[in-house]
C-alpha cells in the first residue's frame, strides 16, 4: 500500500490517482487509473485504507463481545452484519432462536436492506448528477433509522441481535408504525422511479455501462444484486433460508443485460419486495420468547457449562475468558452466510472450545466486488468509472475490515 | 464631460443591479432547490436566510487565497478575471428597456457571441495553469463543450437575425413587436428549443455541467481555486446565466414588449413599464435553469458532444431554412 506504481503503457496515456479522498469513491477506495484522453486503459484498485483488524480483534474478544465488531464492517447495514455473525455462532452451538425472534430479525434485516439500498440509490444518483433523489432517499432512510432507534436505542451501530435471539422485544405500537410506513415506502419507491427509471439521461448514462455477463460475474464471485443483475438466480434468503425467510413469500428480481441499469432496476424492485416482506412478517408475528433459553449470557458463552462459581457475573466472566483452556464451546469450524444488502456476507469461525473464536474470517461482498472494477471499467470513460463504483455498492468498512 | 459622467453612472447602475441579482440568484437557487428536495434551504442568517448571500460574500472574501506551488502563477491569477470581465462586458449591449442600454451597438448580437467565446479562454487557462489533472480535464471538457455548442447557439440566433434583418438587439425587439405573434419563439419554435439547450451547455449548467462535474473531476477547472478567485468564477457563471436569459428574452420572447394581441384585449397592460416585462421573462428563464438543475442527472461527455453535433446543429440549420423560406414568401 502506498508504494504501488502503475506502469505506463505508452506516452499517449496519463495516470490519474482517484482517491483515497475523492467525492465519488465512497469512502477511502483508491483507484490508480490510466487514461487515454478520457478513456480507461487500465485500472488498479488499491484497498486497505480503512483496515482496523476486525478479524484479528475478534480473536481477542468473547463470542458475544465480538459481535459489536461486526457492526463496524458495513456500517450502513449493521443489523445484517450482526445477524450473520449470530447465525454463525448459533449454528456452531446448535441452537435456534424462538419464532418471534426470527420474525423480528427478518423485519430488521429487511429494514436494513431498505436503508442500505436507499443510501446506494442516493449516492449512485448523486454521482450521476441527480441531486434530488439523494435528499428524497435520505428522508426515508431517516425514518428507518428512527425505527431502529425505537427498537433498540441505536441508529447505526445497533448490536441488536443476540446469539440465540434478539436483545429486546419490539412493542406492538412500533410494529404498527413500521407497518404503516411500509405503505408509504412503496409510494416513495414509485417517486424515485418517476425521477429516474424513464429519464432519458439516466438511461443513457446507465444502459450498457459496466456490462458483466453471468459467467464472468460468477467467476469473479459477485453476489447480491450485482450478480442478480446479470440474471443469475442466487439469493441465500431463498436457497438456504435462515430466520423467517422460509415463511414469507417474496420474489427475487433478476436482470437480463448485466449492466448498470439492470442492477439499478434489481435493487429498486428488491426495495419493493423488502417492504412486502416486512409487512408479511408483521402480519404473522407470533407471540412468545425472544431469546433461546440456552443462549449464552453476556458474560458466558454457553449456559450449562458454567464451571466457575464466583460472586457476581462480571467476575465469573473475567475468570471464564481469561483462561483460554476452558472448554465451554463445541469444537469445530463453520461457514455461515446470509444475504446482506450488498451480497453474500459470510462468517467463518473456528472454535477451539474456549470462550473466544480461534479464528474469525469475514467474507465481505464489497471486497469481492472491488475486484470486478478493472474488468467492468475497461474501455469506458471517466464518467462511467463513477457510475460503476456506484452500481457495485461498495462500502470500504467492509472491504478493508 | 457630462456625457462621460452620465455613461459612468449608467454603467454603475446596470452593474450594481445585475450583481445584486446574481447574489440573490444564489439564494433563490438554494431556496428553490431546497423546496424541490423537501427541505428548507438557508434559514439561519437573517429572516428566512435572506442575508445568506452577504454572509457568503464576507466569508469567501476573507479566506486565504491559495496558489498551488506548481501552478503557472500569473495565468492562474488572471484567469478568473478574464472570465468575469468577458461576461460582464456583455451587459453593455443589452437593451433593458426601449431607451435604456449602455451602448446601442449595431452588431450587438455578434458582440455577445464573440465575448461568450472569449470567456471560455479564461476557463481553459484556469484548467491548464492549475497544473492539476482534474483541472486540466475540466478545462479541456469546457473548451470542447463551449466550442460545439457555440455553433448551435449561433445557428439558432441566425434565424432571429434573418427574420429581424438586423444584428442590433433593439431592432430585433422592435421588429419582433411588429410580427403577428409578437414573439419569435412561436414561428421559430425549433430555434427556440435549440437556443435554450445550447444556453444551458454554454453556461456549464446542469445537465451539461461536465467541466465542473463534482463527482468525477472533484470540481473541474475550479479544483485548485480558493477564496475570492473561486468566487469570481461563480460570479462569472451567474452573470453568464443572466446574459443568456437576457438574450433569450430579447431574441425570442419580445424583450421589454408584450405581444400586440394581448394589449388589444387588455389595454391597461400597456401602462406597465417595459422593464418589468423584461424582468419577468428573465426570471422565468433563470427559474428554468434552477428547476432543471434540481431534476435532471448529468450527461456523459461523449453524449453531450453527440447531442451538440448530431441533434442541435442539424435542427439549427433546419430552423434557419424554415425561416429563410418564410421570409422569402412574405416578401
Amino acid at each position: 500500500m502506498g508504494s504501488m506504481e502503475i506502469e505506463k503503457i505508452d506516452e499517449k496515456t496519463f495516470v490519474l490517482q482517484m482517491g483515497p479522498h475523492h467525492p465519488a469513491t465512497h469512502g477511502v477506495l483508491k483507484l490508480l487509473c490510466e487514461f487515454e484522453g478520457e478513456r480507461v486503459v487500465k485500472i488498479t484498485p488499491d484497498v486497505g485504507y480503512l483496515h482496523r483488524g476486525v478479524e484479528k480483534l475478534g480473536e481477542h474478544k468473547t463470542y458475544i463481545s465480538a459481535m459489536t465488531l461486526t457492526d463496524r464492517l458495513d456500517y450502513i447495514s449493521s443489523m445484517t452484519n450482526n445477524i450473520a455473525y449470530c447465525l454463525a455462532v448459533e449454528r456452531l452451538l446448535h441452537i435456534e432462536p424462538p419464532p418471534r425472534a426470527k420474525f423480528i430479525r427478518t423485519i430488521v434485516s429487511e429494514l436494513t436492506r431498505l436503508s442500505s439500498h436507499l443510501l446506494w440509490l442516493a449516492t449512485h444518483a448523486l454521482d450521476i448528477g441527480a441531486m434530488t433523489v439523494f435528499l428524497y432517499a435520505f428522508r426515508e432512510r431517516e425514518q428507518i433509522l428512527q425505527f431502529f432507534e425505537k427498537i433498540c436505542g441505536a441508529r447505526l451501530t445497533v448490536s441488536y441481535p443476540r446469539i440465540g435471539g434478539v436483545r429486546l422485544d419490539v412493542k406492538d405500537r412500533v410494529l404498527e408504525e413500521i407497518y404503516n410506513f411500509m405503505d408509504v415506502m412503496l409510494k416513495r419507491v414509485d417517486e424515485y422511479e418517476g425521477l429516474l427509471t424513464e429519464n432519458r439521461i439516466w438511461i443513457s448514462r446507465t444502459k450498457g455501462v459496466g456490462v458483466i455477463s453471468a459467467e464472468e460475474a460468477l467467476e469473479l464471485g459477485l453476489t447480491g444484486p450485482a450478480l442478480r443483475g446479470s440474471g443469475v438466480n442466487y439469493d441465500i434468503r431463498k436457497h438456504m433460508p435462515y430466520d423467517a425467510y422460509d415463511e414469507v413469500s417474496f420474489e427475487i428480481p433478476l436482470g437480463t443485460q448485466g449492466d448498470t441499469y439492470d442492477r439499478y432496476l434489481c435493487r429498486i424492485r428488491e426495495m419493493r419486495q423488502s417492504s412486502l416482506i416486512v409487512k408479511q412478517c408483521i402480519e404473522r408475528m407470533p407471540k412468545g420468547d425472544i431469546l433461546h433459553p440456552d443462549a449464552p449470557d453476556l458474560d458466558m458463552p454457553h449456559q450449562g457449562k458454567r464451571k466457575i462459581e464466583a460472586g457476581d457475573s462480571l467476575w465469573s466472566g473475567f475468570i471464564g475468558f481469561s483462561n483460554k483452556k476452558e472448554d465451554i464451546m463445541p469444537k469445530g469450524e463453520i461457514y455461515s452466510a446470509i444475504e446482506a444488502p450488498k451480497g453474500e456476507l459470510g462468517i467463518y469461525l473456528i472454535s477451539d472450545g474456549s470462550g473466544r473464536p480461534y479464528r474469525m474470517r469475514v467474507r465481505a461482498p464489497s471486497f469481492v466486488h472491488i475486484s470486478a472494477i478493472p474488468k467492468m471499467c475497461k474501455g469506458h470513460l471517466l464518467a462511467d468509472v463513477i457510475a460503476i463504483i456506484g452500481t457495485l455498492d461498495i462500502v470500504m468498512g467492509e472491504a478493508d475490515r | 464631460m457630462m456625457d462621460f459622467l452620465f455613461i459612468f453612472i449608467k454603467t454603475a447602475v446596470v452593474l450594481s443591479i445585475v450583481l445584486f441579482h446574481v447574489a440573490y440568484t444564489t439564494y433563490a437557487e438554494r431556496k428553490i432547490i431546497g423546496r424541490a428536495q423537501a427541505r428548507m434551504g438557508p434559514m439561519e442568517v437573517g429572516p428566512h436566510g435572506l442575508l445568506q448571500p452577504i454572509a457568503d460574500f464576507i466569508k469567501i472574501f476573507f479566506k486565504e487565497d491559495i496558489v498551488p506551488a506548481n501552478a503557472e502563477r500569473f495565468i492562474f491569477k488572471i484567469a478568473p478575471i478574464i472570465v468575469l470581465v468577458f461576461t460582464l462586458v456583455n451587459l453593455s449591449v443589452i437593451p433593458f428597456d426601449r431607451n435604456f442600454m449602455l451602448a446601442d451597438l449595431n452588431i450587438g448580437l455578434l458582440f455577445i457571441l464573440a465575448m461568450a467565446s472569449l470567456s471560455v479562454y479564461g476557463i481553459i487557462l484556469a484548467g491548464w495553469s492549475s497544473n492539476s489533472k482534474y483541472s486540466f480535464l475540466g478545462g479541456i471538457r469546457s473548451a470542447s463543450q463551449v466550442l460545439s455548442y457555440e455553433i448551435a447557439l449561433g445557428l439558432a440566433l441566425a434565424g432571429v437575425v434573418l427574420q429581424a434583418g438586423s444584428l442590433n438587439l433593439r431592432d430585433i425587439v422592435l421588429s419582433q413587436h411588429e410580427t403577428v405573434f409578437g414573439v419569435y419563439a412561436i414561428p421559430q419554435i425549433i430555434g427556440f428549443v435549440v437556443f435554450v439547450i445550447a444556453a444551458f451547455a454554454e453556461t456549464n449548467r446542469a445537465p451539461f455541467d461536465l467541466p465542473e462535474a463534482e463527482t468525477e473531476l472533484v470540481a473541474g477547472y475550479l479544483t485548485e481555486y480558493s477564496a475570492f478567485r473561486y468566487a469570481l468564477f461563480f460570479l462569472g457563471e451567474y452573470v453568464a446565466m443572466y446574459v443568456m436569459a437576457f438574450l433569450c428574452a430579447i431574441c425570442f420572447l419580445g424583450g421589454w414588449t408584450i405581444p400586440k394581441f394581448i394589449t388589444e384585449i387588455l389595454p391597461f397592460l400597456e401602462k406597465v413599464p417595459g422593464i418589468i416585462w423584461f424582468a419577468i421573462k428573465v426570471y422565468v428563464f433563470i427559474f428554468l435553469y434552477i428547476w432543471v438543475r434540481a431534476t435532471l442527472p448529468r450527461y456523459r461527455f461523449d453524449q453531450l458532444l453527440l447531442i451538440g453535433w448530431k441533434v442541435l446543429i442539424p435542427l439549427g440549420i433546419l430552423n434557419l431554412l424554415i425561416i429563410a423560406f418564410i421570409k422569402r414568401l412574405s416578401l
